[in-house]
C-alpha cells in the first residue's frame, strides 16, 4: 500500500495538503465552530508553552531573576498589582504568568510522552495478540484484565513510587519527568490494546492479509505494513481523549506530591503549591493554574469528542 | 448456571492473587524492611534476629505464599511508619470514606438521572445543548481542581460551610458516623458534591444515550398513540428500560470512586482511608500501601463479579458467553 508513493503513477496524485483540504474530516472541521475554536485556542496555548522562554517576561527558575520584594503581588487590574507582574506573583517573587507558561509545556511535554509511550506499548500488544492468537492473546490481555481492575490512579501512583524508589538519587530530580511518563502510560494502554486487538482480529482474515501471507511477506511486515494502517482511526480517537486524560492524571499525581518537584514545576505542582495560599487571601497563586489547567483539557476534549464523532457516525 | 458462577469466581481468585503478587513485588522493590525498621544502634546480631522473625530468609515462593495466606485472614503486618496493625488503622477510616462515597454516588443519582432524560427529550434547545457543553467541562476538570474551586466559593469566600475535616463523628459500635451530627454533615456536603461531579456527567450522559435509544423503539410510539400522557411516558415507560446499565454503572463505579475519593479527601483533609494512603505513599510505609492496593481491588473485582452473575442470573443469554 505505501509502495505505491515511489511508482510513477504517484506524480498524479494530490498532494498531502490538497488531500487534507478534500478530505471529509477538513469539511466538518470547517463546518464545526466549537472544533475550529477549540483547534484555535489549542493551537495558542501550545505556541505559548513553547515558546515560553521567549515571551514570559521572566525565567521562574533563575532564582536571580526572583524579586523577595515583589512577592504576593496581586493581579495587574487589582490594587497593588504592578507592571509587568500581569497576574501577580507568588511568595518568592515568581511571576504567576512566566510560571504558568512553563508549567504548561512541562504539563503538555509529559501529556505527549505518555500518550507516545502508551500507544507504543498498547498498540504493539495488541496486534501482537490478535495476530498470533493463542497463547500470546491469552496472556497479554489477562494482563490487561488484571490492569483494569485496578483503578488507573492507584496504578499511576504505585508505579511512579516503587520507580522514584528504585532510580539512583542523583537521577532523581532529572528522572521525574521519566517517572511520571512511565506511571501514566502503564495505566493507559489497556484500553489501545483492546481497540487495536479487536481491529486486528477483523482485519486478519481479509483477503488482502492471506495474500501478502502466500507471498510469504514476514509476519512483521504484514503487521507493520498492513494491518496496523486499517487500525489507526479508532485509536486516533483514543489517543486524542487520552492526551486529555494524561495531562489530568500528571496534574493529579503533581497534585498529592508524587509528580514534578516545586523546582520544575507543571501546572499541578503550581496548584499545589498555591493551595496552600488559599485561606491566606493570594488566590491568584492558586486560581490562574487551575484556569490554565481546566482550558488546555476542555479544549483537547472538545477535539476529541468532535473526531470521535465525525470518525465514527454510527456512534451518535 | 453453577458453572458459571464457579466459573467467575475463580477468575476472580485468579486477578487478586495478580494484585497480591503485585503488592508483593512493591514490597521487594521498595528496599530491605529490616534496613527500613532499625536504627543506627542495632547490631548484626539483632538484625540477622529481626530477618530470622519477619522470615525473610525463606525462599521468595514460601513469603509470597505466606503473604498471600495472611493477607486472606485480613493480616496486611504492622506500619513502618507507628508499628500499628495495618488493617486495624484502615478500618478506622473505611467508614468515612465509604460513607462520603455513598453519599456522592446518591447525589449522581438524583443529579444526573433527570438531566439525562431532559437533555434527550429537550434535544436541541438552547439549555440542553449547553448542558451537554458543561459535560465536557464536567468530565475536563479534575476533582482536586473541583474541590479546590468548592473551597475558594464556599469556605473562603462565602463562609457557609468547613472546608476540612468531618466534624463530630457518632460512634456506633465500630462504625463511626458523621451522619448524625449537623456539623458532621456540614461538613460531608462540598467533598460529596466535588466527588460526585464526575459521575453526574456519566450517569447524564448514560442515560442520555439510553433514551435517545429507547426513545425510537415501537412500544414508546406505541404508547404516545394510546394518548398516554408524555411525562408519563418518558418516567414510567422509557425511563425504566434505561435504568439497568445506570444500575450497572453506579454499582461497579463504587470502585472506583473508593480509589479516586482519595483525591477528594486530600484536598479536604478527609480522614478517610484514601488520606491515609497518600499519608503511606509519602512516609513510603509500604505494608499499609499494600494493603490498601489490596482492599481497593477485593472491592472493584467484587463487584465486578457480583454485577456479572446478577446479569447472567437475570439474563440467560449471557451464561455462555464466557
Amino acid at each position: 500500500m505505501t509502495t505505491d508513493a515511489t511508482k510513477p503513477g504517484a506524480a498524479a496524485r494530490p498532494t498531502l495538503l490538497q488531500r487534507i483540504r478534500n478530505s471529509d474530516v477538513w469539511w466538518s472541521f470547517t463546518h464545526s465552530k466549537s472544533a475550529m475554536i477549540a483547534a484555535a485556542i489549542l493551537a495558542l496555548l501550545v505556541l505559548a508553552a513553547v515558546f515560553a522562554p521567549l515571551i514570559a517576561p521572566q525565567n521562574p527558575y533563575d532564582a536571580a531573576q526572583l524579586d523577595m520584594w515583589k512577592a504576593e503581588l496581586p493581579p495587574l487590574w487589582e490594587q497593588g498589582g504592578e507592571w509587568p507582574y500581569l497576574l501577580g506573583t507568588d511568595t518568592q517573587g515568581r511571576d504567576m504568568l512566566s510560571a504558568i507558561l512553563y508549567g504548561t509545556r512541562i504539563s503538555i511535554f509529559i501529556g505527549l510522552g505518555s500518550v507516545a509511550l502508551s500507544l507504543l506499548i498498547g498498540m504493539t500488544a495488541g496486534l501482537c495478540a490478535g495476530f498470533f492468537g493463542g497463547f500470546a492473546d491469552n496472556l497479554l490481555m489477562r494482563f490487561g484484565d488484571i490492569t483494569l481492575s485496578i483503578p488507573t490512579i492507584l496504578i499511576a501512583i504505585l508505579v511512579s513510587t516503587v520507580a522514584r524508589q528504585l532510580l539512583p538519587d542523583n537521577l532523581r530530580e532529572i528522572g521525574a519527568a521519566a517517572v511520571l511518563v512511565l506511571a501514566i502510560s502503564l495505566s493507559a494502554w489497556v484500553q489501545y490494546a483492546r481497540t487495536v486487538r479487536a481491529q486486528t482480529i477483523v482485519e486478519r482474515n481479509k483477503e488482502y492479509v492471506q495474500a501478502a501471507r502466500l507471498l510469504k511477506v514476514p509476519p512483521r511486515r504484514i503487521l507493520a505494513y498492513h494491518i496496523l494502517p486499517n487500525t489507526l482511526t479508532p485509536v486516533l480517537v483514543a489517543a486524542t481523549l487520552n492526551f486529555g486524560m494524561a495531562i489530568l492524571t500528571e496534574a493529579t499525581l503533581s497534585f498529592l506530591g508524587i509528580g514534578m518537584p516545586p523546582d520544575q514545576p507543571s501546572l499541578g505542582t503550581l496548584i499545589r503549591i498555591g493551595n496552600q495560599f488559599l485561606f491566606s487571601g493570594s488566590w491568584w497563586i492558586v486560581l490562574f493554574p487551575v484556569i490554565q489547567l481546566c482550558l488546555l483539557v476542555v479544549v483537547v476534549n472538545i477535539l476529541g469528542d468532535w473526531l470521535r464523532d465525525v470518525l465514527n457516525p454510527k456512534l451518535r | 448456571m453453577l458453572v458459571f458462577i464457579i466459573g467467575r469466581i475463580a477468575n476472580a481468585i485468579m486477578v487478586m492473587l495478580a494484585v497480591a503478587m503485585l503488592a508483593f513485588l512493591i514490597f521487594r522493590l521498595a528496599g530491605d524492611p529490616v534496613e527500613l525498621m532499625v536504627t543506627e544502634q542495632t547490631t548484626q546480631a539483632d538484625r540477622d534476629a529481626l530477618r530470622e522473625r519477619l522470615g525473610l530468609n525463606e525462599s521468595v515462593a514460601t513469603q509470597f505464599v505466606r503473604f498471600v495466606g495472611n493477607a486472606a485472614q485480613g493480616d496486611f503486618g504492622i506500619s513502618y511508619r507507628n508499628g500499628q496493625d495495618v488493617l486495624t488503622l484502615i478500618g478506622e477510616r473505611f467508614p468515612a470514606t465509604l460513607e462520603l462515597v455513598l453519599v456522592a454516588t446518591l447525589i449522581s443519582l438524583v443529579v444526573g438521572l433527570p438531566l439525562g432524560v431532559l437533555t434527550a427529550i429537550k434535544r436541541g434547545r438552547w439549555y440542553t445543548e449547553s448542558l451537554q457543553f458543561l459535560s465536557i467541562i464536567g468530565v475536563s476538570l479534575p476533582s482536586f481542581v473541583v474541590g479546590i474551586l468548592l473551597i475558594l466559593v464556599f469556605s473562603v469566600i462565602l463562609g457557609w460551610s468547613p472546608s476540612f475535616g468531618r466534624g463530630e463523628v457518632v460512634q456506633l459500635g465500630w462504625w463511626s458516623t458523621g451522619l448524625l451530627t449537623p456539623s458532621g454533615r456540614a461538613a460531608l456536603i462540598l467533598p460529596a458534591i466535588a466527588l460526585s461531579l464526575y459521575q453526574i456527567t456519566l450517569i447524564m450522559r448514560l442515560v442520555r444515550a439510553e433514551m435517545l435509544e429507547v426513545l425510537r423503539s415501537d412500544y414508546i410510539k406505541f404508547a404516545r398513540a394510546r394518548g398516554i400522557p408524555r411525562w408519563r411516558v418518558y418516567f414510567r415507560h422509557a425511563l425504566r428500560n434505561c435504568l439497568m446499565p445506570v444500575v450497572t454503572m453506579t454499582a461497579m463505579n463504587i470502585g472506583s470512586l473508593i480509589a479516586f475519593a482519595l483525591i477528594t479527601e486530600t484536598v479536604f483533609q478527609w480522614p478517610g482511608m484514601g488520606m491515609l494512603f497518600i499519608q503511606a505513599v509519602t512516609f513510603l510505609d509500604i505494608p499499609v500501601m499494600a494493603a490498601y492496593l489490596c482492599i481497593i481491588s477485593f472491592i472493584f473485582v467484587a463487584l465486578n463479579t457480583l454485577v456479572d452473575i446478577t446479569y447472567a442470573v437475570i439474563d440467560p443469554r449471557l451464561r455462555g458467553s464466557h
